[in-house]
């Protein structure tokens, strides 16, 4: 009774003539976005973000999630065209779909990844539905230790489990964290780190850092790139679904398999999307009858994980909801949003608000069906869209961060923020440290302080109180290994060496 | 452009050492051992002993070179394109007030064109249809109050 009244109450919310409109302006942007090699699902995001500021918190939110549900599946269009993946999350299978494209068989291909992602989001979305509400009941208990180590686990998880370089991971989450100590805004209420600027008095402005560090920062990579633009392909694309119902049915397995490892991938924090489909691209030729014809264009490895990447994204938020720890970069932006809106995301906002959190299910699972006709127009249009001229869209895409960064102070500060971060995250990058840690540091820096104040004085100089209760002793003890796990490995390894020698 | 670790290291040794030195001033409260120090300090020294390790990971691999400067910082063509982006926002941010935005904008992206490359007669148009698309949606839709500057007189 209780869900039919937050169904009820939520699509009231969600299928307001407005909001409808937002998602399908959202949806149109996101996949040319995704479709544009060189912006990425994160970048639309970022970009989005700015105009999601003068929206009501349900709206803002649903384009958050269509855009990227969109840019995740339209990235699969430059990769199997262009061979150059439109967002990372493509990058996994898009020798495969430029393998099938030499064939004749663009259609197929980018049918079925539309086909699959669309369900796997779904699938994903349904096990959001049903366990978000459940974790969040149970999240009421947790006190200042359990989230400290909470939050702890999700920043090693960004930290140890996705990066190439765990050390330089960790640089970049120190740096996100000291970004977030600016201002007045901690326990002690101290200005730190303000330079004597009045207006980092309220700490750094959360949307001219992120448009920086993702829209400038690839904006410069664009200005650099000597490789001249590459020439787009474009035969005959072939029937768009016509090989779909064939790979439904045979591939059915694999559908279900993408999209649960999918959503558990992406409920870890630290990795999103992009593992997801390299890691259900693997898993799906480990389990294939037809192992060898995978890398020559070959639609089941496509199929399972673009399944796997769109459930990725569902996934990613039941962290983000119910904890307020994102999972990636995407739901880090998107948790910046809700603060900015007041929807502070945690277990209370199941209580007290949850026809907000319903209708968050509502639109995923809109995102998801609108996907379908609007995925088949794009790649309709696919030749021209490749085609746009990035050396007037880049440009362009300058001037609207420009004024982004602007408006949400209507100061020209947010302007110089956004450059000193793009520039920064342009260098950070190009020297081999991943920009993502800092993000996920940036926002959870004030909650991970708060946490760890409120702990140290409850716990009065004894950290054995950190263990005590018993969840938190878990969660205490798996961030511990996750974060003495690489040094015991590397101690291990040179023990086995050494015993080796000796032998 | 990439560094040598051990270059980055150092810059960040210096981040942390001064970021330790700036809290050490921070008051402390009364009664108790925790006050708004305590989590920059810890981050400090996680940052500096980070930055150790990232300098003797450098000079160990000195062998490939302190510093590799990639291909674009050979080619005028795109150093000016990087200079533009950096410069054409700097300037924003110094004069977008007087001049206001739509001047600014229109000088930022022909110049932006030009370097990259656009068609010259299409340069101008495009540049004056793209700074006026982007002020339609935010001042007129959004209400953001982007300055007017030298058009002040022409408001619409």
């Amino acid at each position: 009774m209780e869900l039919f009244n937050n169904l009820m109450l939520a699509s009231q919310l969600v299928l307001d003539p407005y909001v409808l409109l937002v998602i399908l302006g959202s949806a149109m942007f996101g996949m040319l976005v995704g479709c544009i090699p060189g912006l990425t699902a994160t970048m639309a995001t970022a970009l989005l973000v700015p105009i999601t500021f003068f929206m009501p918190p349900v709206a803002a939110v649903a384009a958050i999630v269509t855009a990227t549900a969109m840019a995740i599946f339209s990235g699969d269009i430059p990769g199997a065209l262009l061979r150059m993946p439109g967002t990372p999350a493509s990058a996994a299978y898009a020798d495969e779909a430029y393998a099938m494209t030499r064939q004749g068989k663009a259609g197929t291909a980018l049918g079925v990844g539309l086909v699959f992602s669309a369900i796997g989001g779904l699938i994903g979305t349904i096990i959001l539905m049903s366990f978000a509400p459940a974790l969040a009941e149970f999240a009421l208990n947790f006190s200042s230790f359990e989230y400290f180590w909470l939050i702890l686990l999700g920043l090693s998880g960004a930290v140890f489990i996705g990066s190439a370089s765990a050390l330089k991971a960790g640089v970049t989450l120190i740096l996100g964290l000291l970004v977030a100590a600016v201002g007045m805004e901690n326990p002690a209420a101290h200005p730190r780190f303000t330079f004597g600027n009045s207006e980092l008095l309220g700490g750094v402005s959360l949307i001219p850092m992120m448009v920086g560090m993702f829209a400038v920062s690839e904006i410069l990579r664009y200005m650099v790139n000597t490789n001249p633009d590459l020439r787009v392909e474009t035969g005959r694309i072939g029937g768009i679904f016509s090989g779909v119902s064939d790979a439904l049915r045979r591939y059915r397995m694999g559908l279900a398999r993408g999209s649960l490892l999918g959503t558990a991938v992406g409920m870890q924090p630290g990795a999103g999307a992009d593992m997801a489909s390299w890691l259900s691209y693997a898993v799906s030729r480990k389990f294939s009858k037809e192992r060898e014809k995978y890398g020559t264009g070959h639609v089941e490895g496509i199929a399972e994980s673009s399944a796997a990447n769109n459930s990725a994204l569902a996934g990613a938020w039941v962290p983000a909801l119910v904890f307020g720890i994102p999972g990636d970069s995407i739901t880090a932006i998107a948790i910046g949003v809700l603060y900015l809106k007041g929807l502070n995301p945690g277990p209370t906002l199941f209580l007290y608000n949850p026809e907000n959190i319903y209708a968050i299910f509502m639109v995923f699972v809109l995102a998801n069906i609108i996907m379908l006709p609007l995925g088949w127009m794009v790649i309709k249009l696919a030749g021209n869209i490749l085609r746009v001229p990035r050396n007037i869209l880049m440009p362009v895409i300058l001037l609207f961060c420009v004024v982004g960064a602007f408006a949400i102070n209507n100061t020209v500060f947010g302007v110089t923020l956004m450059l000193f971060f793009g520039v920064l995250g342009f260098l950070l990058e190009e020297n081999g440290f991943p920009v993502a840690p800092a993000i996920l540091g940036v926002v959870l820096g004030r909650m991970l302080e708060e946490n760890f104040v409120t702990s140290m004085i409850k716990a009065d100089g004894n950290f054995l109180v950190f263990f005590e209760r018993p969840i938190s002793a878990v969660l205490g003890v798996v961030t511990l290994s996750i974060m003495l796990w690489p040094l015991a490995a590397r101690l291990f390894r040179r023990g086995d060496r050494i015993s080796k020698k000796a032998a | 452009m990439r560094m040598n670790d051990a270059i980055s290291g150092i810059l960040l040794l210096i981040l942390s050492a001064s970021i330790l030195i700036v809290v050490a001033d921070y008051p402390t409260i009364p009664g108790q051992d925790i006050g708004p120090a305590a989590f920059p300090r810890l981050l400090g020294i996680l940052l500096l002993i980070a930055s150790l390790v990232l300098i003797f990971q450098g000079v160990r691999d000195r062998a490939r070179g302190w510093i590799r400067l990639g291909e674009w910082t050979r080619s005028p063509r795109h150093l000016i394109n990087v200079a533009l982006v950096v410069g054409g926002l700097v300037f924003y941010i110094l004069f977008s007030e007087e001049l206001g935005f739509i001047p600014c904008g229109v000088l930022i992206l022909s110049a932006l064109f030009l370097s990259l490359r656009v068609r010259p007669v299409l340069v101008l148009p495009i540049a004056v249809l793209a700074t006026l698309g982007i002020h339609t949606v935010f001042y007129q839709f959004l209400r953001v109050p982007l300055p007017w500057g030298l058009l002040q007189d022409m408001a619409w």
